[in-house]
């Protein structure tokens, strides 16, 4: 596997990042038409046309908002999205193929505990204050779980690095024998994400939470945001359990790009599906259920690696 | 000489947020100043090769933090972002006692005759880092392991009012937990 | 880069954190500085092994530092808690009932 070293084509992942995440957004949209009756096609410019209204309208300050913070909370985001597409591969390219790939992913989903938290506390509002609330408590129950889902493929593979762990599915990819981690992994892109069913610290019951008070180019960050943690996320699932660009006829690229939209695609799509998990639930069972299922699997997959040496 | 323009960097930022923890009015940007400390502690782990050991830090921190905030904020019991607050103690011999623990810090730091500087480590050393825990240092985990086990159970007995009396009843025998919030398992 | 800058660097973040430490009345301000203070022991640690014994070995003494951070963190929070719900206070001044 080559690795591209030049910075310059930094620049280039971020256009593919903002475009994927644009398609999401798009789906969405269609997603939204379809459901209110409209034809799917109407609503696919719809982020286009939210993107040039965000664009044009003005902040909306609130009194005594700790402005610091909550820029920061509200770049966090894409930035967040933006580092861990160094480490993500592209077929057969990687931005930065360090050693302990899978670390800095989980180092940057840590980042967002703060982000949003940041955003929910910066506006001074009583419901963004509940909703960065409602994501760490959220957090709390996802993060143990994520992390061993994430170790799970590095014991497989004997290694943290991204481009070792694609190479290691050559043959059989890592969702047939470790789907719980797989899972998991997924849930958590989606909780990481603050996307429903995961989506409380932004529910319509508490006026839009940690986003209830941003506006203008602001609100068009964290949206836009979400969108790309998402992405993301599905593309480093692609590169941990999907094989990466393994795949016939097509080159790897283009098996990468249609892995990660299909997956992107039933992230989207899972938004309207499914009722809303409250975090103060999910708490017991992430931590009595998922969290020993989780172990589980990084113990049978370690067992089934010290046998099959 | 660019690492060593680097590492200056990083280490002002580090102090210098340091110092602001004990300075800014806001619980939260005290907190969050002490992640970017940490933050950039971690980058200079970095530098000395350590991916693993940087990046967990960088990771383990910013999460200490984001919890911190909200224990500052529950245990201040006031909008710390609008009130200057001033909850020092000791204030002048705590900054005697500090400056002067720099100096004679700093003094040994500079007078010690130190040996000359060994060869750089090299290799992979998160690998060497695993091969050490899992083989001649097992020892240090195997501590390690059991510490951090006592610290969650007497941390829960601590934080924890109610215990599974309270949960399971007097004999331990009702069916289904009694909890103060309902949802979860059990109901 | 040398020995004496990082452990330079290290003794002004220990020495910041232990002004913390001393001169805050709020636990979790106390628990700041602690942090601090381990912080630089990181730092330090990683100028001797890196400069004087650059063996694989002494990663673990790091590890050892970050788990007592854990444990700091963990305590702390827990008798926070405690003290404000016994007390509803979380200043140090007031759990004096050890002191002689």
């Amino acid at each position: 596997m080559s690795s591209l070293l030049n910075p310059a084509w930094a620049l280039l992942a971020a256009v593919v990042l903002g475009v994927l995440a644009l398609v999401g957004a798009g789906v969405h949209g269609m997603v939204i038409a379809r459901s209110e009756g409209r034809s799917a096609r109407s609503g696919a410019l719809s982020p286009v046309f939210e993107l040039a209204r965000l664009l044009r309208q003005r902040r909306r300050r609130t009194v005594a908002a700790d402005v610091l913070l909550w820029r920061v909370g509200c770049g966090g985001l894409v930035v967040v999205a933006l580092l861990k597409t160094a480490v993500i591969p592209f077929g057969s390219w990687i931005l930065a193929d360090i050693p302990v790939g899978i670390v800095w992913f989980n180092a940057m989903d840590v980042l967002l505990w703060a982000v949003l938290w940041l955003l929910g506390w910066g506006a001074n509002s009583a419901y963004g204050l509940i909703g960065g609330y409602r994501f760490l408590s959220q957090a709390v129950s996802y993060e143990l779980p994520l992390m061993f889902a994430l170790v799970t493929p590095a014991v497989a593979a004997h290694s943290l690095q991204v481009s070792e762990v694609v190479a290691a599915q050559n043959g059989l990819w890592f969702v047939v024998w470790m789907p719980v981690a797989f899972l998991i992994f997924c849930a958590s892109v989606i909780a990481f994400s603050s996307w429903s069913p995961f989506g409380t610290a932004a529910g319509s019951d508490i006026a839009g939470g940690i986003l209830s008070e941003i506006s203008g180019v602001d609100r068009l960050l964290v949206l836009a945001g979400r969108y790309a943690l998402l992405t993301t996320g599905a593309a480093f699932a692609v590169a941990m359990f999907l094989g990466g660009g393994a795949g016939p006829l097509l080159p790897d690229w283009l098996w990468t790009l249609l892995k990660t939209l299909l997956l992107l695609f039933v992230f989207v799509a899972l938004r309207h599906r499914l009722p809303a998990i409250r975090p103060d639930r999910l708490a017991e069972v992430a931590w009595i259920i998922v969290l020993p299922l989780a172990l589980l699997q990084t113990l049978f997959v370690a067992i089934v690696v010290v046998v099959g040496r | 000489m660019l690492a060593v323009i680097v590492f200056c960097a990083l280490a002002v930022v580090a102090i210098a947020s340091g110092v602001a923890v004990f300075r800014v009015d806001s619980m939260a940007r005290a907190t969050y100043a002490l992640a970017i400390s940490f933050v950039a502690v971690g980058a200079m782990l970095l530098m000395f090769d350590l991916d693993y050991i940087g990046v967990i830090t960088i990771l383990m921190m910013v999460m200490e933090m984001a919890i911190m905030a909200i224990y500052m904020i529950m245990f201040m019991g006031m909008n710390p972002a609008l009130m200057p607050m001033s909850m020092v103690h000791n204030n002048r011999w705590a900054l005697i006692l500090s400056a002067g623990t720099f100096v004679l810090l700093a003094a040994g730091v500079l007078l010690v005759p130190w040996p000359a500087p060994a060869e750089s480590p090299t290799g992979d050393l998160t690998a060497s880092l695993g091969e050490t825990i899992m083989g001649s240092k097992m020892l240090v985990m195997l501590t390690v392991s059991p510490i951090l086990f006592a610290t969650i159970i007497a941390a829960l007995v601590l934080a924890n009012p109610r215990g599974r009396y309270d949960r399971w009843g007097d004999d331990l025998k009702r069916r289904s937990p009694h909890d103060l919030r309902r949802g979860g398992l059990g109901g | 880069m040398s020995l004496q800058l990082v452990l330079i660097a290290a003794a002004a973040l220990f020495c910041v954190g232990l002004y913390g430490a001393l001169s805050q009345q709020v636990v979790v301000m106390v628990m700041m500085g602690l942090e601090l203070m381990l912080n630089a022991v990181i730092l330090a640690v990683t100028a001797f092994w890196w400069f004087l014994a650059p063996a694989p070995d002494g990663q673990v003494l790091l590890l050892v530092v970050i788990a007592a951070m854990t444990v700091e963190m963990a305590m702390g929070f827990a008798v926070a808690t405690l003290l404000h719900r016994s007390r509803g206070s979380d200043m140090t001044d007031m759990a004096t009932d050890l002191s002689g």
